[in-house]
């Protein structure tokens, strides 16, 4: 018998690991539409098997808990807040521990939109989705294998597809509510935003004791897309969510995500410019005390001409938090006047915690602009002298200077009346978990 | 209002003493100055009563107005109506001027158990404020000192000197970097808050400065020590034979 290699043995070790996952988890079973792409990421995921912890794009974020068959049981915890954005005029849907809630949710209908739950439309033999569903995840598989997006797609139990037909004047807006103390989630989203339609999509809540999460956003010439997520509350959850976008000539895509809390969270993003002209900006701001690992992973690809991209990710971590960033732009030949820019910057507020970043820049065109920077720091002690020799306390101090510190995170949403919530939440965070 | 006895202070980090016995009283109402060559440990009497980390007070107190400052966090010294007027004003992005001013104020209101200033007193004062030391309302908006000329930073710190009405204001080196008009300026703004109740401790390489901002008592400073004592003569005698003389008049 020949002697396996290491690389055989991590293959089989991912294929087992996928097929006990298969084995805990049942595929819902769809008939309509949804069967043909539900059935292909199956076979793709059996062929990548699940991410090894030795793999090296899981280098600084073990991914055993997000793989292995169950969930790890995560507590419920109530920070005695009302949940975001509840005060915006929108259109409101709640799953609770990834069970669409019907009672809690306004009625799937709305201006310049067609609103839709997976679960429900996938019994149909034709809709709007099914070129999308699967479609984007199955193109973000490569040059970079992401199996718990495949995984998704396959087992995805509900989701909301969404098409934008004009300017949608309100948002959209998802609370993933978090009851069981083991509740293992799976939710696939789909967004279409026709030519010239305009959308915003909000997200909160901690879903789920492990959730697993993928939109898929195909943006049409001149669309525009906003997204606004948090992800707090239990401390205990994990989570990992992949967004795939697709952006068409002159549109718009821009997504901020504000994390606090939480033992586990890998955000993903696969962004690709098939159009030219067009603006991608991503954005987080993460806020972790103690038993805290965030991860931030992105992909862009410029594959058209004069196209921005922006990546802005600031990490504020204490009490041995970790902050993972890895953040790629890809340029591809011919994908002239480019301009991609990636920041990445931790605020370590002591010496126990950590930020590991990857910033990669690939680049196959000779006239573009693309800079990317890394950075990690403690509180400046002179800004901190200059605001006590002022009479403000250590800690307000200190919290202002967290807050200056993400500020160019925040400053990418748009909606500032969204930016003062968010900012605001960010403020009662620190007041909670100061000292 | 504020006496230092025998005040002898070392860098933390080496052992290296920067003020070996400083006496200095400095009377309610009144202007001192303190000149005298570099190295001589102007800057650091100014920050070792803010309480900036990284000094250790050896021997010596400073007591203001009957609270210990040695035993008060930096912040407290503020509340207690303390104010050091930085020779390099710290720039803060993120973090606007205005947001800064209130928190500031509000936060020493606070300590005094003093009620919260309104939004509405607040901004009405600091424009008119701002207003009579040159500074637009963009000014404020923008983030501390992110920006501001050498000029705009001093005046910036006569703002906030205006706005919080300190008992005791240390102005270390404030005539740095600025030209004359800047200078007359920022003296102008110090002036306009002279009186009874308020001291001043104007710290100061050169004697232009006292031109403007006239002072009751002159110390010359050097090694760490107060030298010499005297009126306002004492710092013309600076400008025209510097600081040798003196010096070597004192060894």
């Amino acid at each position: 018998m020949a002697v396996q290699s290491r690389k055989e043995i991590m293959a089989a070790d991912r294929r087992a690991q996928a097929e006990a996952r298969l084995a805990a988890t049942p595929m819902p079973a769809a008939s309509g539409w949804s069967a043909t792409p539900r059935q292909e990421a199956l076979s793709r995921l059996i062929d990548l098997g699940l991410p090894h912890r030795r793999d090296e794009y899981w280098k600084f974020t073990d991914p055993t808990t997000l793989s292995q068959p169950e969930p790890v049981k995560a507590a419920t915890f109530d920070p005695q807040e009302t949940l975001i954005f509840g005060g915006v005029d929108r259109l409101h849907l709640t799953f609770v521990d990834g069970v669409f809630d019907a009672e809690a949710s306004d009625s799937l209908e709305g201006e310049g939109l067609e609103i839709a739950r997976l679960s429900e439309a996938e019994a149909a033999d034709i809709h709007w989705a099914q070129s999308l569903y699967g479609t984007l995840e199955a193109r973000g598989q490569q040059p970079v294998a992401r199996p718990l997006a495949a995984l998704n797609t396959a087992l995805a139990s509900d989701g909301i597809l969404i098409r934008a037909t004009g300017k949608v004047s309100k948002p959209v807006h998802i609370t993933y509510l978090h009851n069981a103390e083991a509740s293992d989630a799976i939710l696939h989203h789909v967004v279409k935003v026709e030519a010239g339609a305009e959308l915003t999509l909000l997200e909160n809540g901690p879903a789920a004791a492990r959730f697993n999460k993928v939109l898929e956003v195909d943006v049409a010439d001149t669309g525009a897309f906003h997204h606004i997520r948090a992800q707090g509350r239990d401390h205990e959850r994990r989570a990992v969510s992949h967004i795939f976008a697709r952006l068409g000539k002159e549109s718009t895509f821009k997504s901020f995500t504000l994390t606090v809390n939480g033992v586990l969270t890998r955000n993903e993003a696969v962004i690709e410019f098939t159009g030219d002209d067009a603006v991608a900006h991503i954005a987080g701001a993460c806020l972790g005390d103690g038993d805290f690992h965030h991860d931030d992973t992105v992909f862009i690809t410029h594959d058209a001409v004069n196209c921005e991209s922006r990546q802005v990710f600031k990490k504020v971590l204490r009490n041995g938090a970790k902050g993972v960033f890895q953040g790629k732009i890809l340029v591809k030949e011919g994908a002239q006047k480019t301009d991609g820019y990636q920041i990445s910057q931790s605020l370590l507020l002591d010496d126990d915690s950590q930020f590991l970043a990857k910033p990669e820049l690939e680049i196959y065109a000779d006239d573009v602009a693309c800079s990317h920077g890394s950075t990690t720091g403690a509180i400046d002690e002179d800004a901190l002298f200059y605001f006590l020799s002022r009479g403000i306390p250590r800690k307000e101090a200190q919290s202002l200077l967290v807050l200056a510190f993400v500020a160019e995170a925040i400053e990418e949403i748009e909606n500032k009346d969204l930016a003062g919530e968010l900012t605001e939440r960010l403020a009662a965070w620190l007041q909670r978990h100061s000292g | 209002m504020l006496e230092i006895k025998n005040l002898h202070v070392k860098l933390e980090e080496e052992d290296k003493q920067i003020l070996k016995g400083v006496d200095l009283t400095v009377e309610t109402g009144k202007v001192h100055a303190i000149m005298g060559p570099n190295g001589s440990g102007k800057s650091t009497l100014s920050y070792v009563l803010s309480g900036r980390e990284g000094y250790e007070v050896t021997e010596g107190s400073a007591v203001m107005e009957g609270a210990d400052l040695l035993e008060l966090e930096t912040e407290e010294r503020a509340a207690e109506g303390l104010f050091l007027a930085f020779q390099y004003p710290v720039e803060i992005p993120g973090v606007s001027n205005m947001t800064f001013l209130r928190t500031a104020v509000n936060a020493q209101r606070k300590a005094r158990g003093q009620e919260e200033m309104s939004a509405t007193d607040f901004l009405k004062e600091v424009r008119a404020k701002a207003k009579s030391l040159k500074i637009d309302a963009e000014m404020l908006k923008r983030p501390v000192n992110m920006g501001f000329s050498g000029g705009e930073k001093k005046r910036n710190e006569i703002l906030q000197m205006a706005m919080l009405e300190p008992k005791m204001c240390i102005l270390d080196e404030t005539d740095s970097g600025l030209d004359v008009d800047a200078m007359k300026l920022v003296a102008d703004g110090v002036n306009a808050l002279r009186s009874e109740g308020r001291s001043f401790l104007v710290i100061t390489h050169y004697q232009r400065l006292l031109d403007h901002i006239k002072p009751d008592v002159v110390h010359i400073m050097a090694d760490g020590r107060i030298v010499k004592t005297g009126g306002p003569e004492l710092a013309l005698e600076v400008e025209h034979n510097g600081y040798a003389d003196i010096l070597a008049e004192m060894a």
